[in-house]
């Protein structure tokens, strides 16, 4: 430790120090009613721009009413309360703005299919299918497509899913072991080649490869052996990152009572982990619920119910909308809305079960 | 292990497996969890190989440059096609998304984690989240329906007053189908995603550094600079990566929003461009063989892209984490 | 008690799709919006088929009629396009397949191969007007001939009062105002057929062919992209099926084909369909329709049902037989007029029905 006695600041940088000591503190602040009289004014000013000069429509007048609250609000306080905080206040504007910004797609989007949705939903819509309904006949629904899109999705998760965990407890349980490493680090790279296919190219690969190679029909079942190349590498990260977070003193107290390895796995890590895999594993069936681009591929869509995934065809909620929505006429667009709502609805669904799930087993995803 | 003497009410131990049957039960599991990782690596390889089996004949057949013609007529006698103009429309469709959509996504996950109370911030996280979920396709009927007629006021007035940018030049006078417009959807379609990742990982910065910072009279805003940013760019670049994988590999609000042609033209409020996987889609059921083969090659550009960019993501965020504190 | 808590929600959700598979049914029963179907000799079973969009809302509606009918039947029909189509056709994978344009030369032997026992035929079924549509303020008819037509569409013509426009529109009040041109961004025989259109009168410069080629313009997909577009644009102008002018509400332009300003009516079109002459052998009925010189409308397409003439078997034989014989009879093809689609009639009429009769 040093000994010398401080050294007292040379006259000018005292004044500086004392200067912003006394910003910071006791220095000029904003009058509380700052913010809404900036707002007032640049609304005010951006209005009389609007009438005055190029500035036209509603969009253009609040943009420009934006720019002049950032400006004037930033340029008071850095006269009043230094530079610091009027970048802090221009920071937080530019945050609030991005998130106006932001929120106000997305709420249209939801807002829209609720909406357009609603219109041709209800219970028949629900139950019925569209045989005998031609595309620009009002009438029919989407109980053949929910039944594809359940059956799709749920082979695609029932393979899927033990696959992914598996994968997922070799990377993590067996891995350290040395004559696994090199193995476990060339699946780990492959598990992240598989995240970035793109849809349609697995769609392409299943078409070319088991449809007109191998002359599989075009079926539930090639679609969802698309859907499970595309969730696997999902189920083997989410659970990969929720085995790791396992303490590993509770591995090794299962060790040390002398439970096999294979015995620990199951009966102790998997357990502790399981609300965070099962959040994982839901997000991953939500996210493959409405995929499109590799069913267009694979399936081969019908006006009728087919209750047999693995021969004929069958359609799903993503080409049943995609179909719709190609047709043009009012009806089938109003269909294809409702159908969309439909999909959404049971893609929220999953999610919220998966984040209640995680809730209750106190997972913090 | 010896057995002892057992206290006298003890409950009954489960009985212990031991020795030939312990090693078999290690060994089936080993087995099947090696089996279960082999699997991907079978499956990963399968595609590889297939899909460049079947690329080849096309390229074998193809008169033109594949990489720098702009043109897509692989089933004319002779095969011309090259992917120039679905690279640039692919990359500039995905530039434009980023662009717009990490900006604001880091704003909103800022907002959520920092500025707003916190029950404003966990429903709007949870908006969010939900609408990371929102399938593809509706995006894609939103933005044909309802987003481009609105833009059309927006991008005249961008060719108006900002035509001394070349790109945002219109000679046609027509705005709507354009890679502008795709661009933007597919940022809207992002946004979600790269917000969702990065407001967890703003969540996770410790609480200590938080509070030091404001302990020292730091703003909000020099906080966020200085605990919340070092610690968080790992996790930002991934979102943003992740988001940028999706945006490389849409397709049907790509295909639905795009009036496709087979220009490279930098002048991106003006109608035109296509990108892969669009391009997949518009296309395939048209194609005969070598057609079909032609989008597979597609495809396969498509895929090393999106792969690079994973790689980058990750090498990115590896050397980074070395210095952030999310290893302690 | 996480796992007690997940079974429980497994449960709930599990009865929930149970309860889902007790409701719910086939409820529509077919419209029987066309005339009398007790004509039809019913078959039973399910086949698929697929290929041209062109013909989806004919299919559909024959379909729908087929299956009031006869319920015991389904029939799935894919508007993939005309190339799946005959893709799927030639794997197998279908019973028939629809295409705006007969099988090439390296595509027939390939779909001989798939019949068994006997060639595969393709069998002119839906005839089409493609309509020239456009979207101009005060501007009711519109009158255009090859030349203009090409001029308009490869983007040497850009605006509406262009001298070569106005020579054929005398006192129309044509707008100074650019040309908003669509074109289908997709491939497709809708394409194929206008451009043929255009070749024939040797004023189009490029191949032809499904897909676009011209610069300019914008590409909308399908027929119904392009319908809308045109909608929802100002000066625009486009070519959509009859069928979806019709059901858009939009003009459609009338073409001069050196005899005057035809209409884009299904009769006109009739006229130019029943003038083909069959270029193939036996029941192998491809078209060879004179679009140069006809009287009718010019711009037309006929779609092909491509099935075998041996070499079905089973329920694929009878449904398809059964299906082909009700849409190639008087009664199915009424229903085409109805529609928005343009019949086949005459002596044409008559080798269909004798093709549809000799499979087996």
């Amino acid at each position: 430790m040093s000994t010398q006695p401080p050294v007292s600041p040379a006259p000018d940088e005292r004044v500086e120090s004392d200067r912003l000591l006394h910003d910071a503190l006791a220095g000029g602040k904003l009058p509380r009613w700052a913010a809404p009289a900036a707002g007032v004014a640049s609304l005010v000013l951006a209005f009389g721009l609007n009438v005055v000069t190029f500035v036209d429509g509603v969009a253009g007048t609040l943009v420009v009413a934006a720019l002049l609250f950032a400006t004037i609000q930033t340029g008071w306080s850095f006269a009043v309360e230094g530079r610091r905080h009027a970048v802090d206040r221009l920071a937080t504007t530019l945050v609030y703005t991005t998130f106006l910004v932001a929120l106000a797609p997305l709420v249209a989007i939801l807002l829209t299919v609720v909406v357009r949705g609603l219109k041709a939903l209800d219970l028949d819509f629900l139950l019925t299918s569209m045989r005998g309904v031609s595309p620009r006949a009002e009438g029919g629904g989407v109980y053949h497509a929910i039944i594809g899109t359940l059956e799709q999705v749920g082979i695609a998760a029932m393979i899927g899913i033990p696959l992914g965990i598996m994968t997922a407890i070799y990377l993590v349980e067996y891995a350290a072991q040395a004559r696994s490493r090199r193995l476990a680090r060339a699946v780990s790279f492959f598990v992240d080649v598989m995240t970035g296919v793109p849809s349609v190219v697995v769609g392409l690969f299943i078409y070319t490869a088991f449809v007109l190679t191998l002359g599989m029909e075009r079926s539930g079942f090639a679609a969802a052996l698309a859907l499970t190349i595309l969730m696997i590498p999902v189920v083997v990260r989410s659970t990969e990152e929720m085995l790791r977070i396992v303490p590993r003193d509770l591995r090794e107290a299962a060790y040390a009572l002398g439970i096999p390895k294979w015995r620990t796995i199951l009966k102790v890590v998997l357990p502790t982990a399981l609300g965070g895999i099962v959040t994982g594993a839901m997000l991953a069936v939500a996210r493959i619920a409405g995929e499109t681009a590799p069913l267009l591929l694979t399936t081969f869509m019908t006006t009728s119910i087919n209750w047999n995934p693995f021969a004929g065809p069958q359609a799903a909620l993503p080409t049943f909308i995609w179909d719709q929505f190609n047709s043009g006429t009012d009806a089938s667009q109003d269909r294809a809305w409702a159908a969309a709502l439909v999909l959404i609805t049971i893609v929220m669904v999953l999610y919220l079960t998966a984040k209640i799930i995680a809730r209750f087993t106190g997972v913090k995803r | 292990m010896s057995t002892t003497v057992k206290p006298p009410g003890a409950p009954e131990t489960a009985p212990e497996i031991k020795g030939a049957a312990v090693r078999r039960g290690d060994q089936v599991f080993l087995g099947l969890s090696r089996g279960a990782g082999v699997l991907i690596l079978v499956i990963m390889a399968a595609i590889a190989v297939f899909l460049i089996w079947k690329a080849i004949p096309s390229l074998q057949a193809n008169t033109a440059n594949f990489f720098t013609t702009q043109d897509w007529t692989p089933d004319a006698d002779p095969a011309y096609f090259g992917i120039a103009a679905l690279a640039f429309g692919t990359i500039m469709t995905a530039i434009i998304a980023m662009l717009l959509a990490v900006p604001v996504g880091i704003g909103i996950a800022l907002f959520i984690a920092h500025y707003a109370n916190k029950r404003l911030g966990a429903a709007l996280g949870f908006i969010t989240d939900l609408l990371a979920a929102v399938p593809s396709i509706i995006f894609g009927m939103w933005g044909l329906s309802f987003l481009m007629p609105q833009m059309q006021g927006f991008l005249q007035w961008l060719a108006t007053y900002f035509a001394w940018i070349p790109l945002f030049q219109n000679d046609l006078g027509i705005y709507t189908r354009s890679i502008m417009i795709a661009g933007t959807v597919l940022a809207i379609m992002v946004l979600p995603t790269v917000s969702a990742i990065s407001r967890e990982v703003f969540l996770q910065v410790p609480r200590e550094h938080i509070e030091a910072a404001l302990a020292l009279g730091a703003t909000r805003w020099e906080m966020v600079r200085m605990s919340v940013f070092p610690f968080a760019r790992p996790g930002m670049i991934s979102a943003s990566m992740l988001g940028l994988g999706r945006a490389l590999g849409e397709t049907i609000a790509v295909a639905l929003v795009l009036s496709a042609t087979y220009t490279i033209n930098w002048q991106i409020t003006e109608p035109g461009g296509n990108t892969f996987a669009a391009n997949i889609a518009l296309r395939w059921n048209e194609a005969r063989p070598t057609g079909l083969s032609a989008l597979i090659a597609s495809g396969l550009v498509l895929f090393v892209i999106t792969l690079a960019v994973n790689m980058f993501a990750r090498i990115v965020i590896a050397r980074r984490s070395e210095f952030s504190g999310a290893n302690s | 008690m996480s796992l007690s808590r997940t079974s429980g929600l497994a449960a709930v959700m599990i009865a929930g799709a149970l309860a889902l598979t007790a409701c719910g049914s086939d409820g529509g029963s077919g419209t029987s919006s066309s005339a009398a179907t007790s004509t039809i000799e019913c078959a039973s079973g399910s086949i698929k088929a697929s290929g041209s969009s062109a013909q989806k809302n004919a299919i559909a509606e024959w379909v729908n009629a087929y299956i009031a009918a006869c319920p015991d039947a389904t029939i799935d029909y894919q508007a993939t396009g005309s190339g799946a189509g005959v893709t799927d056709f030639i794997n197998k994978q279908t019973a028939f397949a629809g295409s705006d344009s007969a099988l090439k030369e390296d595509e027939q032997p390939q779909a001989d191969a798939r019949c068994a026992s006997g060639p595969a035929l393709n069998i002119p079924m839906v005839g089409g007007a493609i309509n020239v549509v456009f979207n101009v303020e005060g501007l009711d008819t519109l009158v255009l001939d090859a030349p203009t037509l090409a001029g308009i569409f490869n983007n040497s013509i850009t605006k509406w009062n262009d001298p070569k426009i106005a020579a054929l529109n005398s006192g129309a009040a044509l707008p100074d105002a650019t040309i908003a041109q669509f074109h289908r961004s997709d491939e497709s025989g809708t394409t194929d057929n206008f451009t043929k259109y255009l070749i024939a009168k040797d004023a189009w410069d490029f191949e032809g062919g499904k897909a676009w080629e011209a610069d300019g313009g914008q590409g909308a997909k399908g027929s119904d992209g392009v319908a809308s577009a045109v909608k929802s644009t100002a000066n625009s102008i486009g070519y959509v099926e009859l069928s979806f002018a019709e059901d858009a509400g939009l003009s459609s332009a009338a073409i001069d084909n050196g005899n005057g300003p035809i209409e884009a009516t299904s009769d006109n079109a009739a006229i130019t369909i029943s003038s083909a002459t069959v270029k193939g052998t036996g029941n192998n009925l491809p078209l060879d329709i004179d679009r140069a010189a006809t009287k009718g409308y010019p711009i037309v397409l006929v779609t092909y049902e491509i099935t075998c003439e041996k070499g079905l078997s089973g329920t694929d034989l009878d449904v398809t037989k059964s299906f082909l014989t009700y849409t190639a009879s008087a009664d199915g093809q009424a229903v085409l007029k109805a529609n928005g689609y343009v019949p086949i009639s005459g002596d044409l009429l008559t080798k269909v029905q004798t093709a549809v009769a000799a499979i087996g």
